[in-house]
């Protein structure tokens, strides 16, 4: 799907030290504090993270959807070499839904409970294309067939309430896909659903996207998920972008000691009746974050110069991490900083 | 439709339930009316002999026993014969009825109002709550909600009537009939005579419509659907104006419908301060002189209209909610 370096071809999407922050009564939340990734056309990127790593906030900055009193401070977002962070609202709208969807956590909350789902995928159709309604509703039928609808035609007279939650996220998702986008951010997508369901949809977009050439962005906690899906991974922490590479790299050889922690904590990595694996504590407030690294005070190899903030490097080609004592190093890495 | 006959039950089913209601109604307040008074003494010429009493008290049927006369007035209520006015002499249903245009032009005015400041007022109050505006608008519906109905009428005859003389302070306005309706809503003096009376009937409405709004939207604006809306491209003007307003119509409707209700039966003091020729003021008079075949006729038909609303409402929130199935297990 991706070429051998992935940044000889232009990235459908390159986010550069992007900083969200949210101004709050009680202090500033720094939800996204300076995260930088980007995705290759047709390829799926894994965004992993806990809850409230940030990972999220970082989808819905993206869209330009950050609410007050949420605001992007810093950074950059190029969507195919254009500038998103200063494009205005009317420019963000048009690209929203048109060339950048997105696909929710919850099915049940996702679809408007009192419109029909063929005017919610009419409207979709009709704010970004001069089309008439009935090629709209046909387009509309034709991207719940896409996504593995039984009977689209009748499906199209329902209200949201009749359908499932894996038939609504399949819904969401036929509205995700049914401009043809260059992205899609999936926001944790089959969290809500049965094992079973949560294959099932997880085959289909990843169908979805080798057909069209749609890239995708699958935010999840869950590493199993992304494993068996995601081309890349970048694993997110407090925040920040910790660990990026090519999955199976990521997964079978993870350099940054939270990535490691995250795998160990998957059920199916122990031995039988061994004490399941955890990483000690909990996520840090992201209103005060520790200093330096914001791992650090839950990790099993931190070391003195961790009380600096690690900066991002590249190990290996497309392989970067944020730590200065990374998992497998035969030294601590701080002399390779340069001052 | 499939589900036609289901609502036709449903409306059966209503009907009788409200059947019962009614029956039950009219026990109370005929008997309840018993206690409280006699209306002889108020009908009658002081001066008038024992022998003119006890005529009187035989033609207006009082000198039966109070089930007898209960009977009495349930057999001629099932032939729609709901009594006579002691006082005016004339059917208590006519007299009502008579009464009843200019209670729902005024009811249906002050509704109206209340749609159209309230809603807009309330959406925006919703969507920008910050905003300085927004503030001004929920600290004045606190007056609205706040201020005595009747101080407010005297405060507004006051302004526009006595100091600027921009409207008629009393009384309604000639009438004119349009598709059949008469009414004085449609003469232009008959707009400028219901036009305060109607606002300070409104007035509480207004604050309780811009209350319900804000809130629904400040509810409805974080929840999944309207990101979902906005991450979609949709314009802002179709997010508001459908996804959202179709999802705070429901508690908007139930209100409304309610006080609409309220308006009708209840515009009692308002109908008083401008001499509004209305049924509220025909009830007060007729508690003032006893007058009983009037009051259990009006409190009958208030019932009957409390049922008939309520009605409507249901059979709206199907339309409103495409959740709610009305006749598949009553509400």
């Amino acid at each position: 799907m991706t070429g051998a370096d992935p940044r000889k071809q232009e990235p459908t999407l390159a986010v550069e030290g992007l900083k969200t922050h949210f101004f709050t009564k009680a202090g500033v939340v720094k939800a996204v504090d300076g995260v930088s990734l980007h995705v290759n056309p047709g390829e799926i990127l894994g965004l992993v993270g806990e809850s409230g790593s940030g990972k999220s906030i970082t989808g819905f900055s993206i869209l330009g959807l950050i609410d007050a009193p949420g605001r992007i401070v810093e950074g950059s977002i190029r969507y195919k070499g254009r500038e998103l962070t200063t494009a205005s609202d009317e420019e963000l709208r048009k690209l929203r839904g048109d060339r950048i969807a997105m696909i929710f956590q919850d099915p049940m909350m996702t679809l408007n409970p009192v419109l029909r789902i063929d005017t919610q995928m009419i409207e979709t159709v009709r704010v970004h294309h001069r089309v008439s309604k009935s090629e709209a509703l046909e387009r509309s039928r034709a991207a719940l067939a896409e996504v593995g609808i039984p009977s689209p035609e009748s499906r199209l007279k329902n209200y949201p309430h009749e359908l499932s939650g894996g038939m609504r996220q399949r819904v969401a998702i036929a509205i995700a896909f049914i401009n043809k986008p260059d992205l899609i951010i999936a926001d944790e997508p089959t969290t809500a659903l049965d094992v079973t369901i949560q294959a099932q949809i997880l085959a289909e977009a990843q169908a979805l996207c080798a057909r069209t050439g749609t890239a995708m962005i699958w935010i999840t906690h869950d590493l199993a998920v992304v494993s068996s899906l995601a081309d890349r991974i970048a694993v997110m922490y407090a925040g920040r972008v910790v660990e990026t590479g090519r999955t199976s790299e990521v997964v079978s050889a993870p350099r940054h000691p939270y990535t490691r922690g995250l795998i160990n904590s998957v059920p199916s990595h122990n031995a039988r009746g061994s004490r399941l694996a955890q990483i000690p504590g909990m996520t840090p407030s992201l209103m005060n974050l520790p200093k330096g690294c914001a791992f650090r005070t839950r990790c099993p190899q931190a070391i003195d110069v961790c009380l600096e903030t690690p900066p991002i490097r590249e190990i290996a080609p497309g392989r970067e991490i944020r730590c200065f004592n990374p998992v497998g190093a035969a030294q601590p890495a701080a002399a390779e900083v340069a001052p | 439709m499939h589900s036609e006959p289901r609502l036709t039950a449903y409306i059966i089913r209503r009907l009788m339930q409200s059947a019962a209601v009614v029956l039950a109604m009219s026990v109370i307040v005929f008997l309840g009316l018993n206690v409280i008074g006699d209306p002889v003494y108020l009908l009658i010429d002081p001066q008038a002999d024992q022998a003119e009493i006890e005529r009187t008290i035989r033609r207006l049927g009082l000198d039966q026993p109070i089930y007898i006369q209960y009977f009495n007035f349930i057999t001629n209520a099932l032939t729609g014969n709901l009594g006579t006015s002691f006082v005016h002499g004339t059917s208590a249903l006519k007299l009502i009825v008579d009464r009843m245009p200019a209670t729902l032009e005024i009811a249906i005015a002050a509704t109206l109002m209340s749609i159209v400041f309230g809603i807009p007022l309330g959406l925006y109050a919703g969507l920008k709550p910050d905003n300085f505006f927004s503030k001004s608008i929920m600290a004045t519906s606190i007056l609205g909600f706040s201020l005595p109905t009747f101080w407010v009428g005297i405060m507004m005859i006051m302004v526009f009537a006595v100091m600027l003389g921009w409207l008629p302070s009393t009384g309604r306005g000639p009438t004119a009939t349009f598709l059949g309706i008469t009414s004085s809503l449609f003469t232009i003096d008959g707009l400028r005579h219901i036009a305060m009376p109607a606002l300070n009937l409104a007035l509480l409405k207004i604050s309780l419509v811009i209350r319900l709004t804000r809130a629904g939207t400040r509810e409805a604006i974080h929840q999944d659907y309207i990101k979902f809306a906005r991450a979609k491209g949709i314009s802002s003007s179709r997010i508001v104006g459908v996804h959202l307003l179709k999802n705070i119509m429901i508690p908007v409707v139930t209100v409304l419908g309610l006080e609409f209700g309220n308006l009708v039966a209840f515009s009692v003091v308002t109908e008083t301060i401008f001499a509004w020729p209305g049924m509220g003021k025909l009830l007060i008079d007729s508690i003032q002189s006893l007058d009983r075949p009037v009051i259990v006729a009006y409190l009958i038909i208030i019932v009957l209209l409390f049922v008939i609303i309520n009605l409507v409402v249901d059979i709206l929130y199907s339309v409103l909610d495409p959740r709610v199935r009305i006749g598949e297990k009553s509400a």
